[in-house]
């Protein structure tokens, strides 16, 4: 028993409960000292996972590679930085409650072990434990009547979701004899014997995961949820979880059932497909400027899966490199969005941002290089997260999902562009100054993305080395 | 390899971004900040402008290879490289970028007066983008650099622009992507084809004449809306009458040329079937372009639109000569890209004088400017001059080889070139007319000042070019003449080698 291959996860779940425990004794507010023992977590986390050996646990339900520590990074990443986004955002809307960081670390728990399950019992479990932590933090804003909205929305539609998984991994379960995913792929010869409750079974899976990362046809929650939420909460569910999820997918689909890639590789396509023209043309009426981030992430989505569609290496590792790219710059403009407060009131309109490039040129450059690394302009580091899904997409001869990719990225071009125009071109009042914790965030993440194409390598090599690990 | 010791053309590329750099940290009161903006922003382009001379100077005319080369590997894995070098093809267009950069940071001076360091910032970023683009030796860093002079371009005209500036710049950025993120598609397939994405090594790749179809219409979409063509070409006439005059020059100046670089770099070396094959295609086009935006240009009350239809026009002659695909055409549509981008450029230098002080583009809105400004309706007329083509001045060699060299392809082709010219004297001497000779129209306009010092300078280094170019063409030629029959010979080879296998 390799228990300690668990430890990074481990580390969380006592940290969690101890500042859980702790918190509630003194009677004054206790959030700041457990938002910062929660970073403080995280990052101890971040490091045991890059120290951790590879290997299997629990009797192969669980496994550490070079796979799963890329994704865990970036899950960890996500994870503070959706923390740091919060932090000033509570303090102001009088949410500051330690309960808050409590909840954002198991759901971290729950992601990382969505991340290295090998078992489809370890996937259902890390997976409610995410989603458990996740209903509870979009409703954290338990006076609103729009948050408790999205929790209630976000609770209901995601149980639907757990029960999909469910039955879909019972079938699976009955057709192959196993919950191991290894045990799954040795069942699994070819894709002519497959019995058919099997790929049905393997359908009601991919449902599931397809609620989580918001892919059409699976996406309807995402608006209302994303608008409804707090925004900072917003930031974290539009990036962290999505990536556990999308890593989760790619394990699925690469490991289990690599053999019956003729039949995910088209459900895939659609949602790819699907979500590529409903994000770019979906978003572009929207006013409210989370609800059009919502579209646009289901539209990233909708790139993302291209890598995982065209069922490559070289497409699984654009995948990768697309959702590290994504997660950082998604975090900086989500940053601009927790930063919209006029008067110490929180805003959402698109409109609310107009004169800022006037008002705060250094935050409305910021948000322009998002924009327009999220349109996929060069030379910013969005460019070359499309760049390696395409090439894959051409490598593979999938013109379909080649060019349908790049025009619905023109087509979204035009929405990322009106953000561009409404800080520069329109005129409007300052917003209030914005916070240091912003600031750093917006200056990591900003410099992420533009100085991305300088070095590129080191995210290449470590992208490549988890796709090794995957499919070797 | 290198001929100036030294990484020239990374210098040149990235030596604005660090004056654009050292903008961004200027510090002070706005009047300190925006005087300081502009003397760094005319100081680097210059010093960048002088670089570039070490081109002209240092540049071996006798062989059709890249020079100047410099190569970094950067992705090796997916042999994505650094890779910087210019042959007689690029090289002019180079210089012409770092040329009318400074010129256009001169023509901004008083002009722009709000802010002033984005401004200068966006310029220089533009500078850096142009000159990159023309020396990339990479698809992907080309795309790269193709790309980005969207981002500087679109905040030109959307923050410093006219009136429908918003409109005009959505509508510059959306064509433009739209084409060119289709053409993004050939070059990944070129890339993983080659396995490279090193262009001279690209040059090697023998593709199959029905993929190369295929590929041609994904980059013509990109070029086509760049160059513009007709019937894509209307974002042309909003961009430039919106854009300040200095994004109007760099526009007719530089950006339309990199349609043409394009079909030049990679459509006629690559795909020469295709390009065979498309030819009477483009022709079609061109001469629809010619004729049709001259009868257009006739029709408009706003100079700066005039000017702009114009310009379709003459980029038309200009594709007219490269899918001529003989020696004369292409040796004159790249010097008539080289001309018009001097013409052009200055013609809209000339609007910017008028609007500066009246704040109207509307032809109607003046007249008798000559009684008023002499030496700017001298200068005005030397640039109209130049782009009626007439002898002696630049517009003249250009326009003069592609009609030769497209009476060698199709004499009707010929005709509708020839047709272009008659037309172009037509609209330029009546906007000229109406403008600067019939009486004043209007008291006011009698106050109007004579071209400034500042506007001399501006305008000096394009007075002698144009003169330069019309007079003594053989320097100018001489640089791409390796080139161009290099790349007529590749052509004809290609060309030879399926019937040969055939008979």
């Amino acid at each position: 028993m390799n228990w300690t291959l668990i430890l990074p996860e481990l580390v969380l779940a006592v940290a969690g409960l101890v500042i859980l425990a702790i918190a509630v004794l003194p009677k004054r507010d206790t959030d700041f000292a457990a938002s910062m023992a929660t970073l403080g977590a995280l990052l101890l986390a971040g490091v045991l996972v890059v120290a951790q050996p590879d290997g299997e646990a629990f009797l192969g339900q669980y496994v550490s590679d070079a796979f799963t520590k890329f994704m865990k990074l970036l899950v960890l990443a996500g994870a503070a930085l959706g923390l740091l986004l919060a932090m000033d955002w509570n303090r102001k809307e009088g949410l500051a409650r330690f309960e808050f960081a409590v909840l954002l670390l198991l759901s971290t728990v729950g992601m990382m072990v969505m991340v290295s399950a090998n078992d489809l019992i370890a996937l259902y479990l890390g997976l409610e434990l995410l989603s458990l932590s996740l209903y509870v933090i979009a409703a954290f804003n338990r006076d609103s009547e729009r948050s408790a909205e999205a929790g209630l929305k976000y609770f209901v539609l995601g149980a639907l979701a757990s029960g999909l998984l469910l039955y879909g991994s019972s079938l699976v379960y009955g057709f192959s004899g196993s919950t191991n995913f290894d045990g799954i792929a040795n069942a699994i010869t070819s894709s002519e014997t497959a019995p058919f409750g099997l790929v049905i079974g393997l359908v009601f899976v991919l449902a599931a995961l397809a609620f989580k990362i918001s892919a059409v046809p699976f996406h309807m929650w995402t608006p209302d949820v994303y608008e409804g939420a707090p925004t900072p909460v917003t930031a974290f569910f539009a990036t962290a979880p999505k990536v556990a999820a999308i890593a989760l997918l790619t394990r699925v689909v690469a490991g289990p059932f690599a053999e019956l890639a003729v039949q995910w590789q088209q459900v895939l396509l659609i949602a790819s497909l699907g979500s590529m023209i409903l994000g770019a043309l979906a978003a572009i009426g929207q006013r409210n400027i989370k609800r059009l981030m919502a579209y646009s992430s289901i539209g990233h989505v909708g790139y993302a899966l291209i890598g995982l569609a065209v069922g490559s290496e070289l497409g699984v590792r654009g995948l990768l490199l697309y959702m590290a790219i994504y997660l950082f710059t998604n975090v900086g403009a989500f940053a601009v969005l927790v930063a919209m407060r006029r008067k110490g009131r929180a805003l959402e309109g698109v409109d609310d941002l107009a004169g800022l490039g006037k008002s705060d040129p250094a935050m409305a450059l910021a948000m322009t290089v998002f924009m327009l690394s999220m349109a996929g302009i060069p030379p910013l580091a969005g460019f070359f997260g499309k760049l390696y899904v395409f090439l894959a997409a051409v490598q593979g001869g999938y013109w379909t999902l080649a060019v349908v990719g790049v025009l619905s990225s023109a087509v979204s071009a035009y929405y990322y562009l009106r953000i561009i125009k409404v800080m520069y071109f329109d005129a409007g009042e300052a917003l209030d100054p914005r916070p240091n914790s912003l600031s750093i965030v917006l200056a990591g993440t900003g410099l992420f993305t533009v100085f991305f194409f300088l070095f590129p390598a080191p995210f290449l090599a470590a992208a490549q080395a988890a796709v090794a690990a995957l499919v070797g | 390899m290198n001929a100036a010791g030294f990484p020239l053309l990374s210098l040149l590329t990235f030596l604005p971004l660090v004056g654009a750099g050292i903008i961004l940290f200027i510090r002070g009161e706005e009047a300190v900040v925006a005087s300081n903006a502009r003397w760094t922003a005319l100081w680097t382009s210059l010093i960048t402008f002088g670089l570039s001379l070490i081109l002209w100077f240092q540049f071996d005319k006798t062989t059709a290879d890249f020079q100047f080369v410099e190569q970094i590997s950067w992705m090796p894995e997916f042999g994505l490289g650094y890779h910087m070098g210019v042959d007689g093809i690029s090289v002019l267009f180079v210089l012409l970028s770092t040329l009318l950069v400074p010129v256009c940071i001169l023509a901004s001076w008083e002009a722009v007066q709000s802010r002033v360091r984005e401004y200068m910032i966006a310029f220089l970023v533009l500078e850096t983008m142009m000159v990159g683009m023309f020396c990339a030796l990479d698809v992907v860093m080309f795309y790269i650099f193709f790309e980005g002079v969207l981002i500087p371009m679109f905040l030109i005209i959307g923050i410093w622009g006219g009136a429908r500036r918003v409109y005009a710049a959505y509508k510059l950025f959306l064509y433009t992507l739209l084409g060119s993120l289709l053409m993004l598609l050939a070059m990944l397939l070129l890339w993983y084809e080659a396995g490279t994405s090193s262009i001279p090594e690209i040059f090697n790749l023998q593709l199959d004449p029905s993929v190369q179809v295929w590929l041609f219409l994904a980059f013509l979409a990109s070029f086509a809306v760049k160059v513009p063509m007709w019937p894509v070409h209307t974002w042309l006439p909003d961009a430039h009458v919106e854009a300040p005059t200095a994004g109007s020059v760099i526009l007719a100046g530089v950006l339309l040329k990199m349609g043409g670089y394009g079909f030049l770099r990679f459509s006629l070396p690559l795909l020469p079937q295709a390009t065979e094959w498309f030819a009477p295609l483009i022709f079609a086009l061109s001469v629809i372009a010619v004729v049709y935006t001259s009868l257009v240009a006739l029709a408009q009350e706003d100079m700066k639109k005039l000017i702009a239809y114009s310009s379709v026009a003459h980029m038309g002659i200009v594709t007219m000569g490269i899918f001529t695909l003989n020696h004369q055409g292409l040796s004159g549509a790249i010097f008539q890209m080289l001309s018009h981008g001097i013409v052009s450029g200055a013609l809209f230098l000339c609007v910017g004088v008028l609007y500066d002080r009246v704040h109207s583009r509307e032809i109607a809105r003046y007249g008798g400017v000559a009684k008023i400004m002499p030496s700017y309706a001298m200068v005005f007329m030397l640039f109209t001059m130049g782009s009626i083509a007439l002898p002696g001045t630049a517009g003249f060699p250009g326009e003069f080889l592609v009609i030769v060299g497209a009476w060698q392809a199709n004499p009707w082709v010929a005709f509708g070139g020839a047709l272009g010219m008659i037309l172009g004297a037509g609209y330029m001497l009546y906007l000229y007319r109406r403008v600067v000779f019939s009486r004043i129209s209007r008291e006011d306009l009698k106050a109007l000042l004579d071209l400034s010092p500042r506007e001399y300078v501006t305008f000096a280094p394009l007075i002698l070019l144009t003169l330069w170019m019309g007079i003594y063409p053989s320097s100018f030629l001489s640089f791409f003449e390796a080139s161009v029959a290099a790349l007529v010979t590749r052509h004809e080879a290609a060309m030879a080698l399926p019937r040969l296998a055939g008979m």
